[in-house]
């Protein structure tokens, strides 16, 4: 921010997160996590201790009064968090407040949160706490009854916390997903800083966001971001870095696999390219995919190719079908196939594993068959946001990529919205022949390159597909509602026939 | 029901030298007299000068009296104002135990 005054902030090493919060929390001050039950505020908490300690050596202090620390232990060994040994190597420490049900207590008369402040105090000094987390707020409230009192105690605590030069993390609990912020209005005393993590349950598909509300004195990204949890990563936050402005664009071209399609593309297509390929039902939109894989294999580069229409052995024959030996690119060792019904994962697990592969294989090229498939397993939004977070990835490491896809219903498709965000646009359609039915091929856009603007003949055989002459006279492929971008197109170039 | 001669060990937390730690006290006090006479045992423990210990009986707030013997344990959070109160619910002989306002939850 200008003005000379800007926060400094914290890293919380919890993965995407600090791009959202460009940077992590502000240093030295309290941060409200405010989420419905089970939307992973409690998570965030431990993780951001967690990865203080080791990422950045920062000893953290958790104050449990939801859980008990041995039910946070135990929680946190699933994502592979020794706390045990964190504490005994002097790198954590619990405060624990949970509630005894042992034991009976009454109040009488008025009283102080006092010995908590104390005891908190105890423990930053005692291993040089710079984190420190506290879960819930609102379990305090539940503790004791005198609401005001404990307004009041709160506030306290939190310029305690702020004397004591810790970053902190206060949880507290909503009761709805777009509500207040808080259930106990608490999020008064640190107005300053609010991020809320909810967990929406929308036509029985769960998608899990993070938002920054507020934090003072500083910038941070707006908006509802995707995050998951995942047993390496923790709790990852999906990056949408397809709209950032691109450093540099790839003049170099590659071949999709069809050389007459490479000819409407005006000579293949950017190798930093994102291709989303339309088409109903048997229009040849596996084939393609198939195809682009093969041009891969020629090259002698690595192609990683997720299927969800088919299985592999289905995918198999379908290849060999059309002259293709997908058996064999695989053996060679460039070709990696994972072929899965969407339903065995979540999308956003699949976005995880996806990038993983891209880590560990470096693939030239990227298939995803089809996205209709994913829709079924994702909310819209969340398609796009998948579609969005990868094209970050595979543009930055100038991954070809390929994206299939039913085309879009009228007005309810994510399918519409993707295609305004992908390099190259192509369509397959059906049309009415006079005797039978016809396939029919069109590129709708190409960024940064020309292209034929021709309706052409499809048809397929046992070697594959073969583009033909453009069909005469006036005619219509495009759906209702276009999946035509608003781009303009650079000039347009004809196309002779192929050879 | 206890014997006379049971004494009675009470722990009271409190967080510096402030007047609702001193009432407190006084309260404790009082209700020992008058119940307890020659059987108890107070021990007063400042927080902010020994938190360790505080954080052994997970005290939050203060003051906090923790009846420690005879058990079962009982703890009163605040400054003790209603003695009567207070002496149902810590099971002082010679209090009516059945009164509405015996330990509760």
């Amino acid at each position: 921010m200008t003005g000379g005054a800007a926060i400094q902030r914290m890293p919380t090493g919890i993965s995407g997160f600090d791009d959202v919060a460009v940077g992590g929390l502000p240093v030295g001050r309290s941060t409200l996590v405010s989420g419905t039950t089970g939307s992973g505020k409690t998570l965030f908490a431990v993780e951001f201790l967690a990865r203080g300690v080791m990422r950045y050596d920062e000893p953290g202090v958790f104050v449990a009064f939801d859980e008990t620390p041995d039910d946070i232990r135990r929680n946190a060994a699933f994502l592979g968090f020794d706390i045990a040994r964190w504490e005994a190597d002097g790198k954590w420490m619990f405060v624990d407040a949970a509630a005894d049900i042992s034991e009976e207590s009454l109040t009488v008369g008025t009283f102080d949160l006092g010995a908590l402040m104390a005891r908190i105090d105890r423990a930053v000094r005692q291993i040089g706490a710079r984190r420190l987390c506290l879960d819930s707020l609102g379990a305090v409230f539940v503790r004791f009854r005198d609401r005001e009192l404990i307004r009041h105690e709160l506030l306290r605590l939190i310029h305690v916390l702020g004397s004591l030069d810790v970053t902190s993390v206060l949880t507290t609990e909503r009761d709805e997903e777009y509500g207040n912020v808080s259930r106990h209005g608490v999020e008064e005393f640190v107005l300053d800083n609010v991020v809320i993590v909810r967990n929406i349950l929308l036509n029985e598909r769960r998608r899990r966001t993070i938002e920054v509300v507020k934090f003072r004195g500083g910038t941070h990204r707006t908006g509802e971001w995707l995050f998951t949890i995942d047993q390496t990563d923790g709790m990852v936050i999906i990056p949408l870095a397809l709209l950032a402005p691109r450093e540099r664009a790839s003049q170099e071209r590659v071949c999709t696999g069809n050389s007459q399609l490479d000819a409407m593309l005006d000579g293949g297509v950017f190798r930093d390219a994102v291709i989303l390929l339309t088409g109903p039902l048997g229009a040849g939109k596996t084939l393609s995919a198939l195809q682009f894989a093969d041009a891969a294999f020629r090259a002698g580069e690595r192609c990683l190719f997720h299927a969800f229409d088919e299985t592999r052995d289905q995918l198999s024959r379908s290849a060999a079908g059309w002259g293709l030996d997908l058996d064999a690119m695989e053996a060679s060792g460039l070709l990696r196939v994972t072929a899965a019904y969407p339903e065995v994962a979540s999308v956003e697990d699949r976005f995880l594993q996806i990038r993983r592969e891209i880590r560990d294989f470096a693939p030239a090229r990227l298939v995803i068959d089809s996205l209709s498939a994913l829709e079924r397993r994702s909310s819209p939004r969340t398609l796009l946001d998948f579609v969005i977070a990868l094209g970050g990835i595979v543009r930055q490491d100038e991954i070809t990529t390929l994206f299939t896809a039913a085309p879009a219903g009228v007005g309810t498709s994510p399918i519409t919205e993707i295609a305004n965000l992908t390099d190259v646009t192509i369509l397959l359609q059906y049309v009415d022949g006079t005797a039978a039915v016809q396939r029919a091929i069109a590129v709708l856009q190409t960024r940064g390159s020309g292209h034929d603007h021709a309706i052409r003949q499809v048809s397929i055989d046992s070697a594959g597909m073969h583009i033909g002459d453009p069909y005469p006279g006036v005619f219509r492929i495009l759906p209702e509602t276009a999946t035509m971008p608003a781009h303009p197109h650079r000039g347009t170039t004809g196309l002779g026939p192929d050879g | 029901m206890s014997t006379p001669m049971t004494t009675y060990s009470f722990r009271l937390y409190v967080v510096g030298q402030t007047p609702r730690s001193a009432s407190a006290a006084s309260n404790l006090r009082g209700l020992c007299d008058t119940y307890l006479p020659g059987c108890h045992e107070i021990e007063v423990i400042d927080a902010a000068t020994r938190p360790d210990l505080a954080e052994e009986e997970r005290i939050l707030a203060t003051p906090t009296v923790i009846r420690v013997a005879p058990l079962p344990k009982f703890r009163v959070i605040g400054d003790l104002s209603d003695q009567g109160r207070v002496a149902r619910f810590l099971g002082l002989p010679g209090v009516n135990a059945a009164s509405p306002d015996g330990p509760e939850r």
